[in-house]
């Protein structure tokens, strides 16, 4: 079972979902942060014994001894991330997708695989829950080759909670790619609607099922209901404007631990999205 | 010419609402909405559309069922799993690197670009906007970032406008390293929680990376003032400059549910903690925000 948390854009409550989610059931969980980019999930969990492993991407290493300067690199590759001056052959390791069609094409095997840094993977535990997030290198553009390694983390005898990266576009495709459900956490303001009518698009893209989360439910405006009830959409759960939540959340505790009866809401939330997927 | 990007580590710590007031306080600018995935400034700023472009992004792999001899080339080479058993690329999943096109025996793969959505040049009651829609799971955000960012420039230097105002993704990947790069300055809006400090940090660490100088601004202090002391001595350890604080107000999300900028709506006091902030923020760009004449291009 995976269920992904996502919501068009940050700041709408998504790792108040996620980790509140995964602390309020009885079954194992484990919890993968793929918010690589800013990882938070591990500030409310508060992990123990964690571990760090550094994770890399391919990139060509290039033995100008034995290159002949063909260009077959150069021509290749689509990222600029290999090129022939002359008769040197220059790397730039931060354009490189790792296709290694370099690799694949060089005549004379001058070309290895090298490393370059994309960031770290870091697990932990807290209970019943298992976290498990990346945490990109600063500087680092390419986000998703570390949520695919964060995504090879899943557990197939536990219930697998993502927190995914916000936006439209591959970073957080990366991350629903494969769930069975996603839970779309929006507040009801113009910003929310707008960002809310993107993500629903993209999960209509993947051909995901989905509800949605109403955070902070009593500001704003009931647009964002309306839009539920045309799209046939269910709303799943309401999360009330309280200032006692925002200061919770301000002091890293999540609203399952802070607020009274929030936590057999979530695990009824749990129960809701298990009877949707069957 | 001043180009300032505003950034957040986040969404919704009310880095839009603080733009969509720079826009308006700022005299002689070109306004640009760099959060390519998630465009939000056009609801506080409405655009009048003046030219539209299509935006290229890379290319994309088919396999043409009529020439494949499912020969099985192309699924062993590919590293990122993008063909399936019956030889159908995933569009998703294809990074667009060419690797199955070169080796094909049978030339059955076709390798078009991919227009991935559009940018706009329009009028805003605030001056000239630049801003883009990009398709739905497109890829090349951080490309789209700096097309529009080349775009501001032109008109900028066209008009001689003395401001460009960015309003950046979230993050720290791709579109933020393309937002960010050789601009002149880089304003962090925060809040006082913490992830809203974990999230600075890394920024930070990536406004000096790239070498840019870092401005910090707390929005909703008050919300938890023990927060926003160690979020401020962070940035004072750290050489960024702090452009001031702004009070949790109601205000904010009333402005935006009525399409304002919140210096139009209210005179309230998060509308004036921004004025104060914004001349903070001018002064510094003024003695210290440099922008870089060269543009670097990152394509991922």
């Amino acid at each position: 079972m995976i269920i992904a948390i996502a919501s068009g854009k940050g700041g709408t409550g998504k790792t108040t979902v996620a980790t509140s989610l995964a602390l309020s059931l009885e079954a194992p969980v484990r919890l993968l942060d793929c918010d690589v980019e800013e990882p938070n999930a591990h500030i409310f969990i508060r992990p123990e014994n964690e571990t760090r492993t550094t994770v890399t991407a391919m990139v060509p290493e290039v033995d100008l001894k034995r290159c002949t300067a063909c260009g077959a690199c150069d021509a290749i590759c689509r990222f600029s991330a290999i090129v022939q001056m002359g008769k040197a052959v220059l790397t730039f390791p931060e354009m490189c997708h790792s296709c290694e069609g370099c690799l694949m094409v060089c005549p004379a095997g001058a070309i290895s695989a090298g490393t370059r840094e994309l960031g770290e993977l870091i697990r932990g535990t807290a209970g019943s829950v298992e976290l498990v997030y990346g945490s990109l290198r600063v500087g680092e553009a390419m986000s998703p080759p570390l949520i695919h390694r964060v995504k090879q983390e899943m557990s197939d005898s536990r219930i697998n909670i993502i927190d995914a990266p916000p936006g439209t576009s591959c970073p957080v495709i990366s991350a629903l790619t494969g769930a069975d459900f996603v839970l779309l956490v929006t507040e009801p303001t113009p910003f929310g609607l707008n960002d809310l009518i993107l993500a629903v698009e993209t999960v209509r893209t993947m051909k995901l099922p989905c509800g949605i989360v109403i955070n902070r439910c009593d500001s704003g405006t009931d647009e964002t209901r309306g839009y539920a009830e045309r799209q046939g959409i269910p709303v799943m759960m309401e999360i009330p404007d309280r200032r006692d939540i925002a200061e919770s959340y301000s002091r890293g505790v999540p609203a399952c631990l802070a607020i009274p009866g929030m936590k057999q809401r979530f695990a009824r939330l749990m129960t809701d999205i298990q009877r949707k997927t069957g | 010419m001043k180009e300032l990007t505003i950034i957040s580590g986040k969404g919704g710590t009310g880095k839009t609402s603080v733009t969509a007031s720079f826009a308006s306080l700022a005299q002689h600018k070109v306004i640009v909405d760099a959060d390519v995935d998630a465009a939000d400034l056009h609801l506080v700023i409405p655009p009048e559309i003046r030219r539209q472009e299509p935006f290229q992004g890379g290319h994309i792999a088919e396999i043409d069922p009529g020439r494949c001899t499912q020969c099985g080339e192309c699924r062993l080479r590919c590293r990122f799993d993008a063909i399936s058993e019956d030889f159908v690329v995933d569009r998703l999943a294809c990074e667009g690197c060419g690797v199955c096109v070169y080796f094909c025996p049978v030339q059955a793969i076709d390798f078009s670009r991919q227009v991935c959505g559009q940018w706009f040049v329009s009028d805003t009651g605030r001056g000239p906007m630049v801003h883009a829609r990009l398709g739905i799971a497109q890829e090349n955000s951080g490309l789209l970032v700096s097309v529009l960012r080349k775009e501001a420039r032109a008109i900028a230097e066209q008009k001689g406008y003395e401001w460009i105002i960015v309003d950046g993704p979230p993050g720290i990947g791709c579109p933020v390293i393309s937002s960010v790069t050789g601009a002149g300055g880089v304003l962090v809006i925060s809040e006082p929680t913490m992830s809203g400090l974990h999230d600075l940090k890394r920024v930070n660490e990536l406004a000096a990376f790239l070498r840019v100088p870092a401005m910090a601004c707390v929005n909703k202090y008050d919300i938890n003032p023990d927060m926003s002391d160690r979020i401020i001595a962070y940035a004072w350890d750290h050489k960024m400059e702090v452009a001031g604080v702004i009070p949790y107000d109601r205000d904010m999300t009333a402005a935006m549910v009525a399409r304002k900028a919140l210096v139009d709506f209210s005179d309230g006091p998060a509308a004036r903690a921004i004025r104060s902030v914004w001349e903070n923020v001018r002064d510094f760009m003024k003695t210290r925000g440099h922008s870089k004449s060269a543009l670097k291009i990152i394509s991922s």
